[in-house]
């Protein structure tokens, strides 16, 4: 870390915890109770044991059920190519590294019926690789595979932000010791490099789950909505929502509930892994 | 005192945003505003030109589902008039200023895009294509599922969308091999190809109309769009009329 060793102060006042100051407190609070206030009113809205069934419909099983899985390996997906990424584009020096890299989040900051839309003009049915694909028999739109490729474009970034600001902090002097030592650069990267990507690895991959659970606009517009197919819970909610609002709102439930057990692990898991870096 | 910048920024952000409503001046004395169901689109749009032509003022147009029409107007969005796209959503509606009558008709088609590669020319041509279709939870896939029912064809798309302009999109884009919508999605020019089907005519989709406000404007227009002007301007935007 680099702080201004000027005017540091001496003794035990850098031990001291800097409080919030009356402002920030006051603004604060009003911002969270605020923020809070819509999350109210949707467990407020039906009474809790109203909600298993309403879970209890096919569809909402089924949607449910669509939504883990497709995460789930969505996830694995990120892992396995985000991580290498990540790895790349932090360590690799190369002409136009910035402009990839901006490449890369800018599903990040895109809105998701953008992704979508651009999504099928690659992979659709006449799409730029989509068509070639098609003239071999392989059909991506409708299909649960298109579910967790809208997935995957727009929940990458997620990983590679956390992993690019991990492999920034941990600086590369371990690989530079183990290569000295002999160690070829790939065998330093898997016995040297990952290990230390863990808190990473894991807030990025928390992360990544929860955004691909919540994938809404990609999706419609690029895979469809077909029950046990495509229709993932949040689909399911917005469809439901012309019916029976209750149903939504029970599903809106259960989704709040999966992504605030997994911020919270991912917030846990990363304000650990500080205070351990902190101190080592 | 210095005031943070940060509530300067949010103070701007705030005056930006309510001063942005768009249509809040452009020198029209009046305004009423209609919520009307999407497949309404282009009628609409030609029904508000000339009315305003007509008087002066300003028709503030709201597309969307009819049932998220209808949670947004009982939630009190300020709605003169709301078109449905079918007399079971207008039954959800809880407070207006008159009774819903019946303005416009509307009847399915299937289309497919305009190189017809898939070869459909009846419903029964659908199965083990890439057949989309509304939903059944929405007023134009409740229609389908009954055509085909009449039709004793399975209904086994791919996609079940939320709204006809949905349906359409993944049509227009070649996405889908074929798609039911209302007859007056397809306007004249589109890049599609109409494949007419006896049992979807017969499905005739009855458009409501009601007057949320008492507006006396907003009774005007009610009489406008049943008037045989009204009637005129609906059908050459494709819907049928009453």
């Amino acid at each position: 870390m680099k702080t201004p060793q000027r005017d540091r102060p001496t003794g035990n006042a850098g031990r001291v915890a800097v409080g919030s100051p009356w402002l920030t407190t006051v603004v604060g609070v009003v911002v969270a109770v605020g923020l809070l206030v819509p999350f109210l009113a949707l467990v407020v809205d039906i009474s809790p044991s109203q909600v298993p069934g309403l879970l209890a419909t096919e569809a909402a099983r089924d949607a449910l059920w669509l939504s883990l899985r497709t995460s789930l390996v969505a996830t694995v997906v990120v892992l396995v190519l985000g991580t290498p990424l990540a790895v790349f584009l932090t360590r690799s020096r190369f002409w136009g590294r910035s402009v990839v890299r901006s490449l890369v989040i800018l599903p990040l900051v895109l809105p998701p019926v953008v992704a979508g839309i651009a999504l099928t003009t690659a992979f659709g049915r006449r799409g730029l690789i989509g068509a070639q694909l098609e003239a071999w028999g392989l059909s991506i739109s409708f299909t649960t595979l298109a579910v967790v490729m809208a997935q995957v474009f727009v929940s990458l970034p997620f990983l590679v932000v956390a992993l690019e600001s991990t492999l920034a902090s941990n600086g590369d002097r371990y690989e530079k010791v183990a290569q000295s030592l002999g160690m070829s650069p790939v065998k330093s990267f898997f016995a040297v490099t990952l290990p230390l990507l863990g808190p990473g690895l894991v807030s990025g991959s928390v992360l990544t789950f929860a955004r691909a659970l919540g994938e809404f606009g990609a999706t419609i517009t690029f895979a469809g909505s077909l029950q046990g197919t495509t229709r993932t819970v949040p689909l399911e909610i917005y469809l439901q929502r012309e019916t029976d609002p209750d149903a939504a709102v029970a599903l809106s439930l259960v989704l709040m509930v999966v992504a605030i057990v997994v911020i919270g692990f991912a917030y846990s898991t990363r304000v650990n892994a500080q205070t351990a870096g902190a101190r080592g | 005192m210095r005031i943070p910048a940060a509530g300067l920024l949010a103070v701007a952000g705030l005056t930006l945003i309510s001063c942005g409503s768009p249509g809040a001046d452009n020198g029209a004395a009046e305004e009423i505003t209609v919520f009307s169901a999407a497949s309404l689109n282009e009628a609409f749009d030609a029904l508000a030109t000339e009315f305003e032509n007509e008087h002066d003022m300003q028709v503030n147009l709201n597309f969307g589902g009819s049932s998220s029409l209808v949670e947004q107007i009982n939630s009190g969005a300020p709605a003169d008039i709301f078109a449905a796209a079918d007399e079971r959503t207008m039954s959800w509606v809880e407070n207006t200023a008159g009774k819903p009558v019946v303005f416009a008709s509307n009847s399915l088609v299937l289309v497919t895009p305009e190189d017809h590669s898939a070869g459909i020319d009846a419903l029964a041509d659908t199965i083990g294509t890439q057949l989309v279709v509304c939903a059944p939870e929405v007023p134009c896939g409740a229609a389908a599922q009954q055509a085909f029912e009449q039709a004793g064809v399975k209904l086994s798309p791919v996609s079940e969308e939320n709204s006809v302009s949905d349906v359409y999109g993944k049509v227009l884009s070649g996405q889908a091999d074929a798609g039911v919508v209302y007859r007056s999605t397809v306007q004249e020019d589109d890049p599609v190809h109409v494949v007419e089907a006896p049992q979807l005519s017969a499905v005739v989709n009855k458009y409501p109309i009601v007057q949320v406000s008492d507006d006396e404007l907003a009774q005007e227009f009610m009489e406008f769009v049943l008037s045989d002007r009204g009637q005129q301007v609906l059908s050459d935007a494709g819907v049928g009329g009453r």
